[in-house]
């Protein structure tokens, strides 16, 4: 492909990580737009014209009811088509924290033709919102977006509800062997550890999951806040990183689409 | 239909909303719970089938993952060991889940016209006595200002509203004697005093009139204090008793004279806009501007401690979004006081929240909006003391970035008037009792005017929505619907040129309200806009694009009145150089007598180490994790410097350094000083202390004293008390002295007096407090520094001088003492070594730095070493002082202090570039995990585990 990927970063009432995900994005060559999702229901705008779609972080509507409800509810009752064809065009989609909420409660992850809600994302084990920096570890190979990572990463979380739970056994079985387990929350040594290495008590340690094609990722922490070495919670007064860890989540993205399409 | 829907989380799946209520019981001392279980109830009320509810359950309100659901089951039956509490909003507090949920509704396609109400259930197993029960509800589950127990015999709801009726209601002044008219003002809750009362009377004379309760009511507001800031701005007669002598001189304009006239005189070219918009704006880069506002919200805050920090925070968002053309909020920050959190509840004054609750409520507010606003809270402070117990303090400010042609704001003659965000309601009217909407048969009345619950989320719409107007150019001037919202609003926007207004127009939350409670209403999340006629429609749909509502209500005349009417009739016209001008002025008391206290009498302990530990774990001092973690500190992807740094991430950072322009290599420094002790000897020289302390920290993480700006927020108790007031006078006296030494201009602040509460029928005043709040711009944010000691044999510095200075100290006041040597600032001495510190940061010569504050040298060199899990070793005897006890010398707080790490390659470059400037190489970096301090006699006095060291500084907020 020769022009620059086209990335929709989704927007609504209380998204607020949109702009630093297009920032990301555009870091690594992409064209971003931040849509409202009222223009993608009032046909003002087609998902269809564009190759990767963000849903990023923030309080969708508050997360009133539970984290992520009422825009998953939105998505399902009102896009479930475009969506569905977006992803079998062999799209991409990425959604971060409040994205990944939606993402799940919209069943599009762990994903299935009914897009009926098989795992969740529920309140913490400390019961609290919190920020703070993990350690993550690559779990597969089969998710697009982690191609060529590092096989630990360090990323920033900050969310209240953010512990991964599947509706039941057979659900995180067939996870497992699809390979659809994309990151789980380590300490510093890539050991599996309890609080507040996992900071939310999610089971297995899970951070973030795939769809079975690999194109769809869903992860709680946050990579488009470590772009540059500058956002390292350590570096200040010392040398630091131009790149940040998460810089390359994106770069696989977008080199995914030249290449593909 | 009525459907009562009840979710609950499944069998094996952690209840942790039900398992905290418990912990929190039992923290209560109540040992008879066993177990609580939380259900969130939703009450339905509309046109809608079984089927219907049935997948509204399904669909919208469960997680099927791990939640189910019941649909109108009776209640439960009273039964030993079990209770069940519900608890609901009072009628007209704003729940926001209403609105989602009938969104939901409305997506899944159901057309039917519906209500919604929530409640919280919880289901407590124990046997508890009544009197128990009677606690939990009171301390815990409930606060009967915004909510109350819904009964289990109730079952039906009824959410009429009520009607209004217009008639015009006019106030006898022209005939009133003095007595009368005060009779006046205190019926009708206007704080207006005899001789406010008396020129409003000779205006209406002259008019030969009777005034509306409208205008009386706009008259009120625009004089109020909170509006007007009549003691800063009024004539005060100020004495001063400094042993034995006294002076007396009269300050015409105690704000003109100390604060402003500092950033007159010093006239900085990069000030861009001060002390007359809502923030003060100074430059940023060629493209930008950034705005910086501090506000209070401390009585909302004693009475529902959530609602009041939320709103506290959600006002403070709208001040950098009202200035100018309105900028971008991108960062925030929050500093409390509060009283100690073992607080015994048998001392609590009545009506009073104890301190641990209010400090769990303030916090929860402040996460609540400011993380769902997107805003990082980047930067903060707390501090405990008992005579906060009754009246807590509640900072919260607001930094914004405007491009530099959206500075400025100008009403045109004949733009309308455009209200925008949230409808209006009855919240914020003062002694408005509550009946519309009557959701049980409580009876409960109340005046729903002092609290408020924020709705984050019709902000966040709001401020997505302003800026895109903005930069399509499509209004002229903005400003916030805050304290007396449209008439505060309206009225300073229509100052120039008039303004009418038709008051049927506002959008209501529900009907009932008449035309003054619309006109002084001061509901969250609204803004005022003042818009060419010729751009109405564009602006318009800008807003209705998202979902915001955006209304005219009226025009900027140009007939130099404000003209109000309900349906056409007239119910306020008043001249409005009457209103704005009008105002006599007051003159005030102030009276301030240096105190003398007792100045201790011990030896210096043998061992430190004990003491040290004892310090660390002061409230004021140990850390703060709890409450930051809490905050997004890292939301918009600025961030540079964290609250929390670190060799694991959880050491106390001096400032932040967040970088508002992601491709670009400029940042913001915020920092904050703020020690109450100090004022307990001299506020002078607290308000001096405070300024040092800020300027220090922006200096401690790399930044200069180039361009930075400072904010004031005074909090003092009652200003019509003399000895209130004189010590008021005397700190912001050395605002001027000190801040003019450094060369630091204001560029904004407020006040917040009347912080007082009845203890046994006596008045107590908190202790007075100042916050100075301070912004800079820095060139390159890759020069940052942080405070945490990075390598084994990296060399330990003290800059500046150690005195006997530990009057007001956590020193002493362990010991029992206040002193008198209260820490000062020579301004002179301390700019030599900010600006020599900052060059040699800038050359990168300085591995680490920590500003020396509350516990002096050894907090601060033992901070640095735990956060970095380093050792120390240090020696008394290389410090700067003439002190000759170890125990001063590692306690003392003088200002103007720094503990600096430097890499031994860098010694000979450090020491040059520091030359002239008080220095003492104290030690080196260890790769042992231990801290030791050899005294002035070389033996040592301080001897303990790095991670002893640590848990101490952390156990006492780890909640």
């Amino acid at each position: 492909m020769q022009k620059s990927p086209k990335v929709l970063v989704l927007r609504t009432a209380g998204t607020n990580c949109d702009k630093e995900t297009a920032f990301a994005f555009e870091a690594v060559g992409a064209e971003c737009e931040l849509v409202h999702i009222n223009k993608l229901i009032s046909g003002e705008k087609n998902l269809s014209a564009y190759h990767i779609l963000a849903i990023p972080g923030g309080f969708s509507y508050g997360d009133d009811v539970a984290a992520g409800k009422i825009l998953a509810n939105e998505l399902k009752c009102k896009l479930s088509d475009d969506l569905k064809n977006f992803i079998d065009a062999g799209k991409l989609i990425i959604g971060i924290c409040n994205g990944f909420q939606i993402l799940v409660k919209a069943g599009l992850l762990p994903g299935n033709q009914d897009l009926l809600q098989e795992a969740s994302l529920i309140i913490n084990d400390s019961a609290k919102f919190e920020d703070r920096w993990v350690y993550l570890r690559k779990s597969q190979d089969k998710c697009v977006w982690t191609k060529d990572l590092e096989e630990m990463i360090y990323l920033p979380v900050a969310h209240g509800e953010g512990k991964f739970i599947t509706k039941d056994g057979a659900v995180l079985k067939r996870l497992k062997e699809n390979g659809q387990i994309v990151f789980q929350y380590c300490n510093s040594r890539g050991d599996f550890t309890g609080y507040p290495d996992n900071p939310n008590g999610s089971i297995e340690n899970i951070a973030g999951i795939c769809d079975e094609t690999g194109r769809v990722l869903g992860l709680m922490p946050h990579p488009e806040r470590h772009v540059s070495g500058l956002q390292h919670p350590r570096w200040a007064g010392g040398k630091f990183d131009p790149e940040g860890d998460g810089k390359m989540i994106f770069r696989n993205g977008v080199e995914y689409i030249r290449k593909t399409f | 239909m009525l459907y009562k829907i009840e979710v609950k989380d499944r069998p094996g799946i952690f209840d942790c909303i039900g398992e905290g209520t418990k912990r929190d019981i039992l923290d209560l001392g109540i040992k008879s719970v066993e177990e609580v279980a939380f259900a969130q109830v939703y009450n339905i009320e509309g046109q809608l089938s079984g089927q219907e509810a049935k997948m509204i359950c399904e669909e919208l309100l469960i997680d099927k993952v791990v939640q189910g659901y019941s649909i109108n089951e009776p209640p439960e039956q009273p039964n030993s060991g079990i209770t069940v509490v519900e608890v609901a909003y009072n009628p007209g507090v704003m729940d926001p889940t209403e609105e989602s949920v009938l969104k939901g509704m409305r997506d899944l396609g159901i057309r039917g016209k519906a209500t919604v109400k929530t409640a919280k259930k919880f289901i407590i197993k124990g046997n508890l006595s009544k009197d128990e029960l009677e606690t939990v509800c009171d301390k815990l589950l409930y606060n009967k200002l915004i909510q109350h127990i819904v009964s289990p015999q109730l079952s039906a709801l009824s959410f009429q509203q009520t009607g209004y009726k217009f008639k015009l209601i006019t106030i006898d002044l022209l005939g009133a004697s003095d007595k009368k008219l005060m009779q006046i003002s205190k019926d009708g809750q206007l704080f207006l005093n005899l001789a406010e009362m008396r020129q409003i009377r000779d205006y209406f004379k002259k008019l030969k009139r009777n005034p509306t309760d409208c205008e009386l009511e706009t008259l009120a507001q625009t004089w109020s204090e909170h509006c007007g800031h009549k003691t800063f701005r009024g004539k005060i007669k100020y004495t001063e008793k400094i042993s034995g002598k006294a002076k007396t001189k009269i300050i015409n304009n105690l704000l003109k004279s100390t604060i402003v006239k500092v950033t007159k005189e010093l006239n900085k070219p990069w000030c861009i806009s001060v002390f007359h918009d809502n923030s003060g704006v100074i430059k940023f880069d060629d493209k930008y501007n950034v705005c910086f506002k501090v506000e209070t919200h401390n009585h909302p805050s004693a009475l529902e401690p959530f609602g009041g920090a939320n709103t506290g925070i959600g006002g403070v968002i709208r001040d950098p979004l009202g200035t100018g053309l309105g900028a971008r909020p991108f960062l925030n920050t929050d500093v409390f006081c509060f009283a100690p959190p073992e607080y015994p509840f048998s001392k609590l004054p009545k009506g009073a929240l104890h301190p641990k609750r209010i400090m769990k409520g303030v916090v929860s507010g402040v996460r609540d909006y400011g993380n769902k606003m997107g805003i990082p809270t980047v930067n903060g402070a707390v501090l405990f003391h008992e005579r906060f117990v009754g009246n807590p303090l509640v900072y919260c400010g607001t930094a914004g970035i405007m491009p530099k042609d959206k500075t400025f704001k100008k009403v045109n003659k004949g733009d309308l008037i455009v209200v925008v965000g949230g409808r209006t309601g009855r919240d914020g009217i003062h002694g408005a009792t509550f009946s519309s909407g009557e959701l049980t048969h409580e009876s409960e009345t109340i005046s729903s005017g002092a609290v408020q619950i924020g709705n984050p989320i019709q902000e966040k719409k709001m401020v997505d929505t302003i800026i895109k107007a903005r930069d399509l150019d499509l209004y002229s001037a903005i400003t916030d619907c805050g304290a007396g919202g449209l008439s505060s609003a309206v009225g300073e926007m229509g100052a120039v040129f008039g303004a009418r207004v038709d008051l049927e127009k506002v959008p209501l939350k529900y009907s009932g309200l008449s035309y003054y409670e619309i006109w002084i209403s001061e509901s969250q999340e609204r803004m005022v806009l003042s818009a060419p006629p010729a751009k109405i429609n564009d602006l318009i749909k800008v807003f209705s694009d998202e979902n915001v509502e955006a209304t005219v209500i009226g025009e900027f005349s140009g007939s130099g009145r404000l003209e109000l009417f309900y349906k056409g009739a007239k119910v306020c016209d008043l001249d409005m150089e009457f209103l704005h001008e009008g105002l006599p002025q007051l003159e005030k008391k102030a009276e301030f007598v240096l105190a003398k206290h007792k100045e201790p009498k011990f030896k210096c302990p043998k061992g430190l180490s004990g003491y040290l530990l004892k310090l660390l774990s002061r409230y004021d001092i140990c850390s703060k994790e709890w409450v930051i973690r809490q905050y997004d500190h890292e939301v918009q992807g600025g961030s540079v410097l964290k609250p929390l740094v670190g060799i694991v991430n959880d050491g106390p950072s001096d400032a932040a350094v967040v970088k508002p322009v992601l491709n670009s290599k400029k940042g913001v420094i915020i920092s904050c000083g703020i020690n109450f002790r100090y004022g307990f000897i001299d506020p002078y020289w607290m308000a001096a202390s405070c300024i040092d302390e800020a300027l220090r920290q922006v200096i401690a993480v790399g930044g200069s004293l180039k361009e930075v700006a400072i904010l004031d927020n005074f909090c003092w108790g009652n200003p019509d008390k003399p000895d209130r007031l004189g010590g008021m006078v005397r700190a912001a006296i050395a605002c001027y002295d000190i801040a003019k030494g450094f060369g630091v201009p204001f560029i904004s602040g407020k006040d917040s007096l009347y912080n007082e509460y009845a203890v046994h029928g006596k008045s107590m005043a908190i202790p007075g407090t100042l916050l100075i709040s301070a912004i800079a711009v820095t060139d390159d944010a890759s020069k940052t520094v942080s405070m945490y000691a990075k390598e084994p044999g990296g060399l330990i510095y003290i800059v500046g001088e150690t005195f006997d200075e530990l009057g007001g100290s956590h020193y002493f006041d362990i010991m029992g003492s206040v002193g008198n040597n209260v820490p000062k600032v020579n301004a002179k001495k301390a700019k030599l070594i900010f600006d020599s510190l900052s060059k040699a940061a800038s050359f990168g010569l300085v591995k680490a730095m920590h500003d020396c504050s509350e516990g002096g040298l050894a907090v601060a060199a033992a901070e640095m070493a735990f956060s970095g899990g380093l050792g120390m070793d240090l020696f008394l005897s290389e410090v700067k002082t003439k002190l000759k006890r170890n125990d001063y010398v590692l306690f003392s707080e003088s200002n103007s202090r720094f503990i600096v790490e430097v890499a031994k390659k860098d010694q000979k470059a450090f020491e040059k570039q520091m030359r002239g400037v008080p220095l003492g190489l104290i030690g080196c970096v260890s790769g042992k995990k231990e801290f030791k301090v050899y005294g002035l006699d070389g033996k040592i006095c301080i001897n303990a585990k790095i991670d002893g060291l640590k848990e101490a500084w952390q156990s006492p907020l780890r909640w």
